[in-house]
């Protein structure tokens, strides 16, 4: 382990034993937050018993299914828009703009469509990745090397043959970090629409938590969303830097 | 106007006729208790706007949104100078600006609530959170990649620290900085008005949150409407500059 990293351990190491020691100090009273080493201890507790069990799987089946639908619309689309620069010139205001929408308002809309099942949270999770899909798609397609599809042509490779031996490959790492932020808002998206309208999910169980001033429950719950969704960005970082290395070594 | 300045201006005509038709579309098949048509929106929000109930919600959102603003330029700024002119403590912090910025900040809402109360404080606080990340990034790595030919002209000319920063560090790493700030207003639009969603009793989020529990659908669609009017101009102004800023640079 280099340096940086060591350093990194410690000075989150320190920041959790700093709100420890506030929060047995009192300075940070129990209402608020309780230490961390409590959080955890009540975390285990709550995984333990499996009461939260429906609620983490209900949760993580629904970003993964809002994650695997944003990632294959949002390449395919990317790749139909890729050669037209008129349409995206004109998308681009919009894709600006996007992020800064409250899509959650749509929530009601989405339930008289699809009625009160899992397909409005889906949706949320779904409208929010796609259109980071689509913007590291149309990227990771910018930087292929012109030279790679000149040599395709010279091969006289089909469509196919070229997304799947210089395209895909080419443009892989940008595809993951699309990926990793399509993970990122189909969690807010999903998680959100829980907060507001659910009866389910760990997003319920938190804002219900929060109502009741059940910090016991709510803590363990939020960290937990918090451990899941950096271990997973970690993963998909490190496998996107591999990526990287191999691209340019090539 | 220019040829391209006109072609981008077709480009935003086409693409605010296409979405107005795809929502009169969208209206036909979801029908008004679902939704508001388009023209009908507009007459709504129009009216709302001379109302004074509903200018108070707005200048509430506004005054919330400039603070946040105001405080995620802020320590976005100070933090990517700090640490793009210290290249250890980057490597140490940096990876755990990038977690923060991919980790789900909803889930904190309850944290937030608990630790400012309901009110001001909490939006303010939930919009900084969202925007000061993207503006703390993209100036760090603006300022460490600056053009190490700059760094050893300043030196030549024995430049004094802040005459360097004035003349030299800014203008180079601006069009990056820039980019960031663009990405930094939108994020901290969203925090601000998912902090009014979950904990205010003023402000637009507020007042979309009251109408999604209402089901008041013609004021869900005016309030999303005026949202995405502000949100959409805005920037396409700072779209515009951020290009000129980058071409300047070539």
């Amino acid at each position: 382990m280099n340096r940086a990293a060591r350093y990194r351990i410690l000075l989150v190491a320190a920041a959790i034993v700093l709100i420890e020691l506030l929060c047995r100090a009192g300075v940070i009273d129990r209402l608020t937050m309780q230490p961390p080493s409590e959080m955890v201890r009540d975390l285990v507790v709550l995984l333990a018993s499996g009461s939260m069990n429906g609620a983490m799987l209900k949760t993580l089946t629904n970003v993964a299914i809002a994650c695997v639908l944003a990632v294959a619309a949002g390449i395919a689309f990317g790749v139909m828009i890729h050669g037209h620069r008129a349409v995206r010139n004109g998308l681009e205001p919009l894709f600006a703009t996007y992020y800064a929408i409250p899509i959650y308002a749509f929530y009601p809309l989405l339930i008289i469509l699809f009625g009160l099942g899992d397909a409005p949270q889906i949706l949320i999770g779904f409208m929010l990745a796609v259109v980071a899909m689509i913007v590291n798609t149309l990227n990771g397609l910018d930087r292929v090397p012109r030279v790679l599809m000149k040599t395709a042509r010279i091969y006289r490779l089909g469509p196919v043959a070229t997304a799947r031996k210089i395209t895909l490959p080419s443009a892989a790492p940008y595809l993951l970090t699309g990926v990793k932020f399509a993970v990122a808002y189909a969690f807010i998206g999903v998680i959100g629409a829980e907060f507001i309208m659910s009866r389910t999910g760990i997003g319920y169980e938190i804002s219900f938590a929060y109502n009741n001033f059940d910090n016991k429950t709510m803590y363990p719950l939020i960290i937990l969303i918090l451990i899941i969704s950096i271990l997973i960005n970690s993963t998909l970082s490190r496998w996107e830097a591999l990526l990287m290395q191999r691209r340019s070594r090539t | 106007m220019t040829a391209k300045a006109w072609l981008s201006a077709i480009n935003s005509a086409i693409l605010i006729a296409a979405l107005l038709v795809a929502w009169q579309l969208l209206f036909a098949v979801a029908g008004p208790q679902a939704m508001a048509p388009p023209l009908q929106t507009f007459r709504y929000l129009a009216h709302l706007l001379t109302t004074d109930a509903f200018r108070d919600h707005l200048e509430a959102t506004a005054r919330a949104f400039a603070f946040a603003l105001l405080l995620a330029l802020l320590f976005g700024l100070a933090i990517g100078f700090t640490l793009g002119m210290h290249r250890f403590a980057s490597e140490v912090i940096e990876p755990i600006l990038v977690s923060f910025y991919s980790i789900p900040k909803i889930t904190l809402y309850p944290v937030i609530l608990l630790a400012f109360g309901l009110g001001l404080p909490a939006k303010v606080a939930f919009g900084t959170i969202h925007g000061f990340v993207p503006v703390a990034i993209f100036t760090l790595v603006a300022v460490r990649n600056i053009d190490p030919v700059l760094l050893k002209t300043a030196h030549v000319l024995r430049l004094s620290r802040r005459k360097f920063v004035m003349s030299i560090l800014i203008p180079a790493a601006l069009p990056e900085i820039f980019t960031g700030i663009r990405i930094g207003f939108s994020l901290t639009l969203i925090g601000t008005l998912l902090g009014e969603m979950f904990g205010a009793q003023r402000g637009l989020g507020y007042l979309l949150m009251t109408a999604i529990g209402l089901q008041n659908v013609e004021l869900i669609m005016a309030v999303i409407l005026l949202i995405v009017l502000f949100a959409a101009s805005v920037s396409t102004i700072l779209i515009v500059v951020d290009h000129r800023l980058h071409r300047r640079m070539l």
